[in-house]
């Protein structure tokens, strides 16, 4: 089904409304030792700034953290874009924060997130666009692709809600449309 | 500089004919470090290249070395290109749960000391400095108190030292305010005029606004108790550290540090001579 895997540095996955048990369900379904750094930048209420790490924490098979500024990126976890921050990748392997406006009326900013990836770990990457109400995320997965990474969008008929993975598709040709069975299966497979 | 939007600024995508790769930004860097002896290398470089393609998006500059030549031959656009590509979002009582913090576990502290000496580095326009004022006067103190504040911006300092805000940042100032649980109401501290929000001039009493570069910036006196909020995420770790040592320094025996909420001293050198106070609202103690 799927062409050979290319060795990731980094997995980036930006969502928002309804991409909640998407993650969840993909956080459980990893087989570990997963050896592939997961990045999420996932639009939430502003000012609630604990409780969704503990909500992903639940069921997920690695470690979900909220990254501190210039924390060193490591297999194993999930990073949380933390709530009021945008997250990039800076070279040398470690995340930097930013209180900068916001794009595209959120902050965290998925576009932010995905084209700091894309430039720091250029074919290295993979980027998926979930279920979403906004068009955030449309911009970065093209960058993402721009700069040679592999882009993954869920397929709108099965997600939530439309909006984001459709404008993800609309800006640039994904690699894959998958639904989230066919995501979670991708992920473990690249897990080499 | 001319007014942007808020709420749609985009990153790269406005400006896809400029690439601001490494050369190019530490090309830019360079000139500004001979043109206005200010010195760029130990930023983060993600935010970095994001704020240069800002002013990229602002001024219809058609290459990087237009915007170098401009660099070069105009002190006032200098100057204001350094202050577009510092960030300056602010709020009062940003983080309610820090100044909890502040008001049960330091101010307590504080209050044993004659005079507390507080020092906000990195103020902006001022909302930080205001936060602390209100604190400190519903806890008694505000006579007591000096406060230096400094930011190299020298606008956002006007700002502050006026304190007039804009009206509609106030729903998110009121209720940063009543999570924090304030004695009084916020617009107790604060009258209404032609739209915007004036604070009362009072609570700035006993502060003093100063340009200082933290940058190669050295020890101007001693403090009580640091502020440092959300600055050093701009700052690659080799500048958090020197910076880290240069507030270790400016601290009385078991003087305070606070810095963001997300920022991290324990990479730093001197973070074995801090004690954590609070590692949720990142406040620290100095050992001696
Ligand atoms: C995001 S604001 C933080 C405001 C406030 N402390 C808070 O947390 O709400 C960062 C401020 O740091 C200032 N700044 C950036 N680089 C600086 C430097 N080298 N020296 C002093 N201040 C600097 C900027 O001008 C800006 O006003």
């Amino acid at each position: 089904m799927i062409s050979r895997p290319t060795p990731y540095k980094a997995i980036v996955i930006g969502g928002s409304a309804g991409s909640f048990p998407v993650i969840t369900k993909v956080l459980s379904s990893l087989k570990t030792p997963y050896r592939i750094p997961l990045i999420l930048c996932l639009h939430r209420l502003k000012h609630v700034r604990s409780g969704f790490v503990e909500a992903l924490s639940i069921k997920s098979n690695i470690k979900v953290v909220e990254p501190f500024d210039k924390q060193t990126i490591k297999p194993g976890f999930a990073y949380l874009a933390p709530a009021n921050y945008h997250l990039s990748i800076e070279l040398g392997n470690h995340f930097s924060l930013s209180t900068e406006e916001m794009v595209s009326y959120s902050r965290p900013s998925i576009d932010i997130t995905f084209e700091s990836c894309g430039f720091a770990y250029k074919q290295k990457l993979l980027g998926v666009i979930l279920s979403g109400a906004n068009k955030d995320g449309a911009h970065g997965i093209r960058k993402v692709k721009a700069y040679g990474g592999t882009t993954l969008v869920q397929d709108p008929m099965e997600s939530k809600v439309a909006t984001m993975p459709t404008a993800a598709i609309e800006s640039h040709k994904p690699n894959h449309i998958y639904s989230s069975q066919k995501i979670i299966d991708f992920l473990n497979l690249i897990n080499r | 500089m001319p007014e942007q939007n808020q709420g749609v600024w985009n990153t790269q995508r406005n400006r896809p004919d400029i690439r601001l790769g490494f050369d190019e930004l530490n090309y830019i860097i360079k000139i500004i470090k001979e043109v206005a002896d200010f010195d760029f290398s130990h930023y983060a470089a993600s935010s970095f290249q994001r704020r240069v393609y800002r002013v990229l998006e602002i001024y219809p500059f058609k290459s990087v070395q237009e915007l170098v030549n401009r660099l070069r031959t105009d002190a006032q656009f200098t100057a204001e290109f350094i202050e577009e590509v510092t960030v300056n979002t602010t709020e009062l009582f940003r983080d309610p749960e820090f100044w909890q913090e502040i008001r049960d576990s330091v101010l307590p502290s504080l209050a044993q000391h004659r005079n507390i000496h507080i020092w906000h580095a990195g103020c902006s326009t001022g909302e930080e400095v205001y936060s602390m004022a209100i604190t400190l006067a519903e806890a008694g103190l505000l006579d007591r108190v000096k406060i230096t504040a400094t930011d190299i911006n020298e606008t956002v300092i006007k700002t502050a030292a006026r304190g007039h805000y804009p009206e509609r940042l106030f729903k998110l100032y009121d209720n940063n305010y009543r999570i924090f649980g304030g004695k009084k109401e916020l617009s107790d501290y604060y009258k209404i005029e032609n739209g915007s929000i004036r604070m009362n001039p009072e609570l700035l009493a006993n502060v003093k606004f100063r340009h200082f570069n933290l940058v190669g910036g050295e020890v101007f006196s001693k403090f009580d108790l640091v502020l440092c909020r959300n600055v050093m995420i701009y700052f690659d770790k080799v500048l958090q550290d020197q910076v880290s040592k240069l507030f270790y320094s400016s601290l009385f025996k078991y003087g305070f540090l606070a810095v963001g909420s997300k920022e991290s001293l324990i990479w730093c050198s001197v973070s074995h001579k801090f004690k954590t106070i609070s590692n949720d609202n990142k406040i620290y103690q100095a050992r001696v």
